[in-house]
C-alpha cells in the first residue's frame, strides 16, 4: 500500500461471463496528478474504471479497491460518488426531457443559477443557449461530452475517470475538454483516462499500459509511448500479454 | 357559490391566478355551467348548459390569428360529480389559433369527467390543444376524453395531454384523426400513474392524403400498482405519407405496462415507423446519475421527470 495515493487497486480480479477481463492488476493513482491507462482494444481499460465506479456487472472478484485508503469494493455507485469519484463515460447517456440545467444540478455541489453557467463556461459552452436545452438526441456527441464534463466540475469530486475522452468528437471539441483536463489538475483533482490515442496521452503525467487485463509496462508518458509503438501496434498476441511483456504485473 | 369565486377558485386549484387580459380570451365551465367568458374578435363560442354537463361550439373564423392562447378552464371543485362536456370546434380556412385547457378536479372522491369533442382544422388552418389536468392526490375520478379529429389539406394541430398534479385515478381516452393532404398531426400524451391508477389511451390517425404526416407520442411512468394499456394506430394510406409511433413506458414495483402499436400502409411510396420501449429505467442513464451522488430512487425520478417533462421535443 503507498500511503501517498488517493486511489489504489489491489491484485484486482474480475470476470465476465467466465472470462477473466482484469487479471490480478494491481495501481496505485497519486493525488493531484493526471494518469493515462492506455492499451490496445479489449485491453481491459474501460473495464477497469467501470470497476472503480462500481457500476452493475463491474464488480471486483478479488482483491481490493482502495479510495483515501479505505476500502470501497462493496460500496454503490452513488456511495462512492459522494467519497469525491466521478466517471466521464465514452459515450454519455441521452435524457429525454431532461434540461442541462437539471442535469448539470443534480450533483452539484452548489446548484445555484450562477454556479451551473459558470460550469458551462468552463467548458466553454453558452449557458444561455444550453441550460434550457434538453440532454438528449438533438445535442452532438461533442456537446453531450462537454455537459457531461461540466455536470462533474459540477460535482467537485476528488477522481475524475474519463473513458476515451476523444472518442467521437471533432478537434475543437476536444481541445474544450483537454481545456477541462487542466481545469482539473489546477483545482488539485486526480485524474484518469482511459484512452489508446496518443494526443490524450500526452495529455498525462504518467501512464499505465494494460493488455488483457494485465498490467505490462508503467512509468512516464515518454515511456509508454515508446513501449507501446515498439511493442503494442506490431503486436498480434490477441489473448494475452507476450510472455516478454509480463514484467510489471 | 357566486360565479366569479368559482372562477377563482378553479385557478387557484390548478396553481395560477384568474385571466385579467383583455387580449386573452377565456372560458370558464364548472360542473355544467359556463361562469366566465371573454372573447376575442374572430372566435365565436355558443355554450349550452345540460343537466350534467356543457355542449360547446367553438369557432375561429375564416383566416383569424388569435395572438394568445385561448384559456379554458373546465371543472369540478366539490368532491362528487359528473361533468360531460360535448365541444366542437372549428378552425376555418387559414384560421389560427391555441387553446391551452386546465381540466381541474382538485377534490375528487367521486367524479366523472367526460369529453366527446370533434375538431375540424380547415385547409391551412393552425390548431395548437394543450391540455392540462390536476386530480386529486385520493384519485377519486374518472377521467374519459374522447375526440375526433379532421384536418383538411395543409392543415397543423398539435395536440398535448399532461397530469400536472394529484392521481391519475381512471383515465381512458381514445383520439381518432384523419389527416388529408399536406397535413401535419402530432398527438402527444405524458402521464404517471401510481397507487391502482388506471391508464388506457388509444390514439389512432389515418393518413389519407399525399404528403400527409403524423407522430403519436406516448409517455407513461406507473409505479405501485398502476395499470398503463397504450395502443397507438397509424395507418398510411397515400403516397409519401410519413408517420412514427413513440411509445415509452417506464414500470417500477408491481406496475404494469402494456403498449400496442399497430402501423398499416396501404401505399407502396408511404413510410411510417414505430419505436416502444417498455420496463425499468435505463442502465446507463441511472447509473450516470448514481455517479453524480444520486441515490436510485432520486435518479429514478430524475428519469421520469425528463421523460413526462413538456421539453421533450416532441411536444414542444
Amino acid at each position: 500500500m503507498s500511503s501517498d495515493s488517493i486511489l489504489e487497486l489491489q491484485e484486482i480480479i474480475l470476470e465476465l461471463g467466465g472470462r477473466r477481463i482484469l487479471d490480478c492488476l494491481s495501481m496505485a493513482f497519486w493525488p493531484g496528478h493526471v494518469h493515462a491507462v492506455v492499451g490496445p482494444n479489449g485491453a481491459g481499460k474501460s473495464t477497469l474504471a467501470s470497476m472503480i465506479m462500481g457500476l452493475g456487472d463491474y464488480r471486483a472478484h478479488g482483491g481490493d479497491v482502495r479510495f483515501e485508503d479505505r476500502s470501497i469494493k462493496e460500496l454503490s455507485i452513488d456511495q462512492r460518488a459522494r467519497l469525491g469519484i466521478a466517471l466521464a463515460w465514452q459515450e454519455p447517456a441521452r435524457y429525454e426531457g431532461l434540461t442541462v440545467r437539471r442535469f448539470v444540478g443534480a450533483g452539484a455541489a452548489d446548484a445555484t443559477e450562477a454556479a451551473l453557467r459558470r460550469r458551462l463556461e468552463q467548458v466553454a459552452l453558452d449557458p444561455d443557449r444550453y441550460l434550457d436545452r434538453a440532454v438528449d438526441r438533438t445535442l452532438s456527441g461533442g456537446e453531450r461530452k462537454r455537459i457531461e464534463l461540466a455536470s462533474i466540475l459540477a460535482q467537485e469530486p476528488r477522481l475524475v475517470m474519463m473513458d476515451e475522452p476523444d472518442s467521437g468528437i471533432d478537434v475543437e471539441a476536444l481541445g474544450r475538454i483537454f481545456d477541462a483536463i487542466r481545469l482539473l489538475r489546477e483545482e488539485g483533482v486526480t485524474v484518469l483516462l482511459i484512452t489508446h490515442s496518443q494526443t490524450v496521452l500526452e495529455q498525462a503525467d504518467h501512464a499505465f499500459l494494460i493488455c488483457c487485463g494485465r498490467m505490462v509496462a508503467k512509468g512516464s508518458v515518454a515511456k509508454i509511448k515508446e513501449f507501446y509503438g515498439e511493442r503494442c501496434l506490431p503486436c498480434d498476441h490477441q489473448n494475452a500479454p507476450r510472455e516478454d511483456c509480463n514484467g510489471e504485473r | 357559490m357566486e360565479s366569479a369565486e368559482l372562477i377563482r377558485r378553479l385557478y387557484e386549484s390548478i396553481g395560477e391566478a384568474c385571466v385579467t387580459s383583455p387580449d386573452i380570451a377565456h372560458v370558464e365551465i364548472h360542473g355544467n355551467r359556463v361562469v366566465g367568458r371573454h372573447l376575442v374578435p374572430g372566435l365565436k363560442v355558443e355554450a349550452e348548459e345540460a343537466e350534467d354537463g356543457v355542449s360547446a361550439h367553438i369557432r375561429v373564423t375564416r383566416g383569424t390569428q388569435i395572438a394568445e392562447p385561448v384559456r379554458i378552464c373546465f371543472g369540478i371543485l366539490p368532491e362528487q360529480g359528473i361533468q360531460r362536456v360535448r365541444i366542437r370546434t372549428d378552425l376555418e380556412e387559414g384560421a389560427r389559433a391555441a387553446v391551452m385547457a386546465s381540466c381541474t378536479f382538485p377534490n375528487a372522491v367521486d367524479v366523472l369527467h367526460e369529453m366527446e369533442a370533434e375538431t375540424n382544422i380547415g385547409p391551412g388552418a393552425e390548431y395548437v390543444y394543450l391540455e392540462r389536468h390536476v386530480h386529486s392526490p385520493a384519485g377519486g375520478l374518472r377521467v374519459v376524453p374522447h375526440a375526433r379529429i379532421d384536418l383538411a389539406e395543409g392543415a397543423r394541430f398539435r395536440t398535448d395531454f399532461e397530469l400536472l398534479k394529484g392521481r391519475v385515478g381512471q383515465m381512458e381516452i381514445r383520439y381518432r384523426a384523419t389527416v388529408a393532404a399536406g397535413a401535419v398531426l402530432e398527438m402527444s400524451a405524458r402521464v404517471s400513474g401510481r397507487g391502482d391508477d388506471r391508464i388506457a389511451i388509444e390514439e389512432q390517425a389515418d393518413l389519407v392524403g399525399e404528403r400527409a404526416r403524423a407522430v403519436l407520442t406516448t409517455n407513461i411512468a406507473v409505479r405501485e400498482k398502476a395499470r398503463a394499456e397504450v395502443k397507438n394506430v397509424l395507418r398510411a394510406k397515400a403516397a409519401y405519407a410519413r408517420g412514427h409511433i413513440d411509445c415509452k413506458e417506464i414500470v417500477r414495483e408491481q406496475g404494469y405496462a402494456e403498449a400496442i402499436p399497430v402501423v398499416e400502409v396501404e401505399h407502396p411510396q408511404a413510410h411510417v415507423t414505430h419505436e416502444a420501449a417498455i420496463g425499468s429505467v435505463d442502465a446507463k442513464q441511472l447509473e450516470t446519475l448514481m455517479a453524480r451522488g444520486l441515490d436510485e430512487e432520486a435518479a429514478t425520478d430524475l428519469i421520469i421527470e425528463g421523460l413526462l417533462s413538456p421539453t421533450h421535443p416532441s411536444s414542444t
